[in-house]
């Protein structure tokens, strides 16, 4: 895979599938008279193109997951733009426009106990993405398809499994089945939210697997949203670190994780255990605040436990800027 | 590097193999004693129901008798104070107190659904609207409210009596479904189902509804339940077709007749355990269903075991 | 292998649930001994048994779940004969108990100051100054400002209501604390902190410690031992470092290969093919081997004994005499060793 990795593109060549501009989402707390926001996500931008698998790495409260389901048009923006391929997510209103983008990016959720619904067999999720994504195919080509599918997965002998019910499924075959519902959609780009998160540790791996080689084979993107760092370096391409709604740092993952810029990756990384180092250096006294997303006016947000932070941090948002190719961060201090 | 294959030997085998949620607790029931007691009389009577005709030994309407006469082997339950069979009347009868129970309960689940599985899934104004009138409806007093509309309503017959219970059942079940729907709707497989470009009407009749069929089955049987007593209530106080068969009406022409008075407690008694059993019947089936769907019941029961 | 008296040992112990069928074994015949101070983690998966030994050792056990057999020595008094009188005495003041999740085991209507006093007052008659006094010095020792006692758990950050724990499993000194994933819920930076805290605070009273979790990496820079589980079995357990350096039985060695590494070289990792066990049905043999890569067909018949390698005991077939394969060399899962490359 490492070999693989040294062969794409460097960032701008491949064409982009989504692009996300001054992408902000706010919720109003307290009841329908009430002035206070939580700003979930603030000024994000952010770009997915043909073949890659962007992580998007943050702890919870970052905002990541709002910005998957922003992607997923499960909430609208409060502002800021989603463009696919060019065309404004805004404009895409019709019902056909909103289930093509359904079926071209579609999202693989957290929990496998959860995600497949416990009434129906396996198969009732992928039949009804490919009823309402394919409907060129007959009864029979469905049923085709569905094995190809779950094939293509890992589940061997697709019939067998299809016929199964959920309960009879463990948490890693669920998830695959997650991802074989958004396989029927034939899609450019999968949002994938927490996918192994709640799944044993053994059984992670095999999942991660699985999107490098979809990737790989079938050409998928993958936006993959975690708080696992070091499942995001196994699997990604490039990563996104947020922060409190905001960006803290993205670049080519390699890069981000041999030279942190901002400090929040730099504490992250720190607090990553490992258990092939050796026993590592003392973590500063932590804090351990929360992040503060309500109402959280102008200034760094991570100020309050930054080693660094200068006067500048608590008046000035900083913005993200280039410090090394393909790299920005958004810091007043970092270089 | 190939996809490594999950092969079908490493599905996790369930202990008892069941067909999916309906059949577990379909299997569940059966092996309940409550459940099966309330079959078992639900049974026998929708048999005397159909049967009727076969069953019972005379005309139900037929006045060829002699009045209030005590049970004999040629009147097994005597007869009316208008020289009627009343074993005949107990048989015939059966047909419309059933059609009351079960349509009256089915119709005012139907409503209880749409209203409240609708207030959860539209959510915001609507959700208060609804809210607001279920609440109404709910404090409304179910007696008066009955009493009210049946004596202002000109005809009367099963179908006013159907509306009446149906429009005063209905509130405490939208309640609960709403209850449940709303804590459904932040499951993972809705979200699922949004995402991939199901229309909001298809989510809610495949997605959510099947997921509350316990619940709907349990609302159904109390208001079933609840549409039993009330029928029988209402038609006692004449408020029914006084001329139809059923057991209420049994206890309206017995009262008006003094049938304890007269020394013909069997007019009364016969039609009033009918009544308790057939309510009996629902409410065990829905104690049973509870053990069955709560498996928290279940443990405390094995528990003592 | 311990050279003082250990305080805890457990000797074959089996924990069984009840159940409409045949009782299902939850630990099967586990031993484990714990020396004073020493820090013991246990590792494994979901239904490995972990969480219902830890239980079984803390004696909070509910049915359906019991312990069927075996013993649980602690400081020579066996507690699973022990009755609830003698249970109480020691409970809290000798060993405590911290649970995985702080917002499911704290009262969310009670402030913090009122369950400490709570636990300090169920188990010893104090005046009430002295209640505030010892519940101020708890908190200060697990890093918590004691203006906090006035608060309510939804105002403190998860970091900090972990620790409200484990000031509370503290309040006695116990020589023992046994902890079920006290950091699951937390994220990276707030579980590395606590972690610390906590071997600082091991290091101040000298407390024994068991830690069970699922995460085999954040227990290795902590534990002097450690013991990994799987379906209800110990498979391997030994000094830390040993075991981490060279991992002898292949389901420890696949999970550690289980971990993507953030530092090194990237390489591609294979995690362990198929899924644990259901208890109710556990493989015959040894219960890894559907999943092992070094399956002997004597395997499937006969369940290991334990063997010692260099202060490892290992449950293998590996390891038996005459064994056809040899022990210690490149494991079949391809995944980096301690050294990293």
């Amino acid at each position: 895979m490492a070999t693989e990795r040294a062969g794409l593109p460097n960032a701008v060549t491949s064409e982009p599938i989504i692009e996300a501009a001054g992408l902000t989402r706010h919720f109003r707390i307290g009841g329908p008279l009430s002035r206070r926001f939580l700003h979930a996500v603030d000024d994000v931008d952010l770009v997915v193109r043909r073949n890659e698998i962007v992580a998007l790495v943050g702890e919870s409260g970052s905002g990541k997951s709002t910005v998957a389901r922003l992607l997923a048009r499960v909430y609208k923006p409060t502002r800021g733009e989603i463009v696919y391929h060019g065309r404004p997510l805004s404009a895409m209103t019709s019902r056909r426009d909103r289930l093509g983008y359904a079926g071209r990016v579609p999202m693989v959720f957290q929990d496998p106990y959860g995600s497949l619904s416990p009434v129906y067999r396996v198969s009732h999720g992928v039949i009804r993405a490919l009823k309402l994504h394919r409907p060129e195919l007959s009864s029979s080509e469905r049923e085709q398809e569905a094995e190809r599918i779950l094939k293509s997965v890992g589940l061997q002998p697709p019939r067998e499994f299809l016929n199964k019910y959920p309960h009879q499924l463990s948490g890693g075959q669920r998830q695959r089945i997650g991802f074989a519902q958004a396989l029927a959609c034939r899609p450019e780009l999968i949002l994938a939210d927490e996918p192994v998160s709640m799944l044993d540790v053994s059984v992670r791996i095999g999942v991660l697997n699985l999107m490098a080689d979809l990737r790989r084979t079938e050409g998928i993107s993958f936006l993959y949203i975690t708080h696992d760092i070091a499942g995001a370096r196994y699997v990604a391409d490039r990563i996104i670190v947020m922060y409190a709604g905001r960006i803290a740092e993205s670049g080519p993952v390699e890069d981000v994780l041999a030279n942190p810029k901002h400090p929040y990756t730099q504490l992250l990384l720190s607090a990553v255990p490992d258990p092939r180092a050796p026993i590592s250096l003392p973590a500063t006294s932590e804090v351990a605040e929360p992040p503060r997303v309500i109402d959280p006016g102008e200034g760094c947000r991570f100020r309050y436990r930054c080693p660094y932070a200068i006067e500048r941090c608590s008046n000035e948002t900083p913005l993200l800027r280039p410090l090394r190719p393909a790299h920005d961060a958004a810091c007043h201090v970092a270089t | 590097m190939a996809i490594p294959i999950v092969t079908a030997q490493e599905l996790v085998e369930p202990a008892e193999p069941r067909a999916g949620v309906l059949g577990a607790v379909a299997s569940g029931l059966l092996s309940n004693r409550k459940a099966l007691g309330g079959l078992a009389i639900l049974g026998v009577f929708a048999l005397v129901a159909i049967f009727a005709p076969l069953l019972a030994p005379y005309d139900p309407h037929s006045l060829a008798f002699d009045q209030l006469l005590g049970p004999s082997a040629q009147h097994l339950l005597g007869t009316t104070g208008n020289g009627q069979d009343i074993f005949s009347q107990l048989i015939w009868s059966t047909r419309e107190s059933l059609l009351l129970a079960i349509v009256a309960g089915a119709l005012a689940t139907l409503a209880s659904v749409l209203i409240g599985v609708t207030a959860a899934y539209l959510g915001g104004l609507w959700d208060h609207v609804l809210n607001l009138f279920t609440d109404v409806f709910l404090v409304i007093p179910t007696l008066p409210l009955m009493l009210v509309i049946a004596a202002y309503v000109q005809s009367h017959g099963v179908w006013t009596l159907i509306a009446v219970i149906t429009i005063t059942g209905w509130s405490y079940g939208a309640r609960q479904l709403r209850s449940q729907a709303l804590s459904l709707r932040n499951r993972d497989f809705l979200e699922a189902a949004r995402v991939r470009g199901e229309r909001t009407s298809y989510t809610i009749v495949f997605e959510v509804l099947p997921n509350m069929t316990s619940l709907i089955v349990a609302i159904f049987l109390g208001a079933a339940l609840y549409a039993v007593l009330a029928a029988a209530g209402l038609q006692f106080l004449g408020l029914g077709d006084n001329n139809d068969l059923s057991w209420g009406t049994m206890l309206f022409w017995a009262e008006h007749n003094g049938a304890l008075l007269a020394g013909a407690p069997l007019w009364v008694l016969a039609p009033g355990i009918c009544i308790a059993l057939l309510g009996g019947a629902f409410a065990l089936i829905n104690y049973a269903f509870d053990e069955v769907s709560n498996p928290a019941l279940r443990a405390a029961k094995r528990a003592k075991a | 292998m311990i050279a003082t008296k250990p305080i805890l040992e457990i000797r074959d112990l089996v924990v069984e649930y009840r159940s409409e069928r045949e009782p299902v074994r939850a630990v099967d015949r586990v031993s484990l001994d714990l020396a004073a101070g020493e820090f013991l983690g246990i590792v494994g998966e979901s239904g490995c048994g972990k969480s219902t030994l830890l239980f079984a050792i803390a004696r909070l056990l509910a049915p359906p779940a019991e312990i069927a057999s075996g013993s649980i020595r602690f400081r020579g008094d066996d507690m699973v004969t022990m009755g609830d009188e003698d249970l109480r005495h020691i409970r809290w003041q000798n060993y405590s108990v911290v649970m995985q999740s702080a917002m499911n085991a704290l009262n969310p209507v009670m402030t913090i100051g009122a369950q400490l006093s709570d636990a300090i007052l169920a188990h010893r008659r104090m005046p009430q100054r002295d209640v505030r006094a010892r519940s101020e010095e708890v908190m200060r020792l697990v890093g918590i400002d004691p203006v906090h006692l006035k608060s309510f758990p939804h105002q403190l950050s998860g970091g900090m209501r972990q620790r409200s724990m484990i000031a509370m499993a503290l309040v006695f000194t116990p020589e023992l604390v046994i902890m079920d994933e006290p950091t699951s819920a937390l994220d990276v930076v707030a579980q590395r902190s606590l972690m610390l805290q906590i071997k600082e605070l091991q290091r101040k009273i000298g407390f024994a410690a068991i830690f069970v979790t699922h995460d085999m990496s954040l227990v290795s820079h902590f534990s002097d031992r450690l013991a990994v589980m799987y379906a209800g079995q110990v498979m391997e357990v030994g000094p830390t470092q040993t075991v981490f350096a060279q991992p002898r039985h292949p389901y420890s060695s696949g999970l550690l290969s289980s971990f993507p590494s953030i530092k090194g070289e990237r390489l591609p990792l294979q995690g362990i093919p198929g899924t644990p066990p259901e208890l109710a049905h556990p493989p015959s043999g040894c219960r890894f081997h559907p999943r092992c890569p070094k399956v002997m067909p004597h395997c499937k018949t006969t369940e290991p004994r334990f063997h010692e390698r260099e202060g490892v005991q290992v449950r293998c077939h590996l390891f038996d005499e005459g064994s056809p394969r040899n022990l210690g060399e490149a494991s079949d899962f391809v995944g980096m060793n301690a050294d990293g490359d």
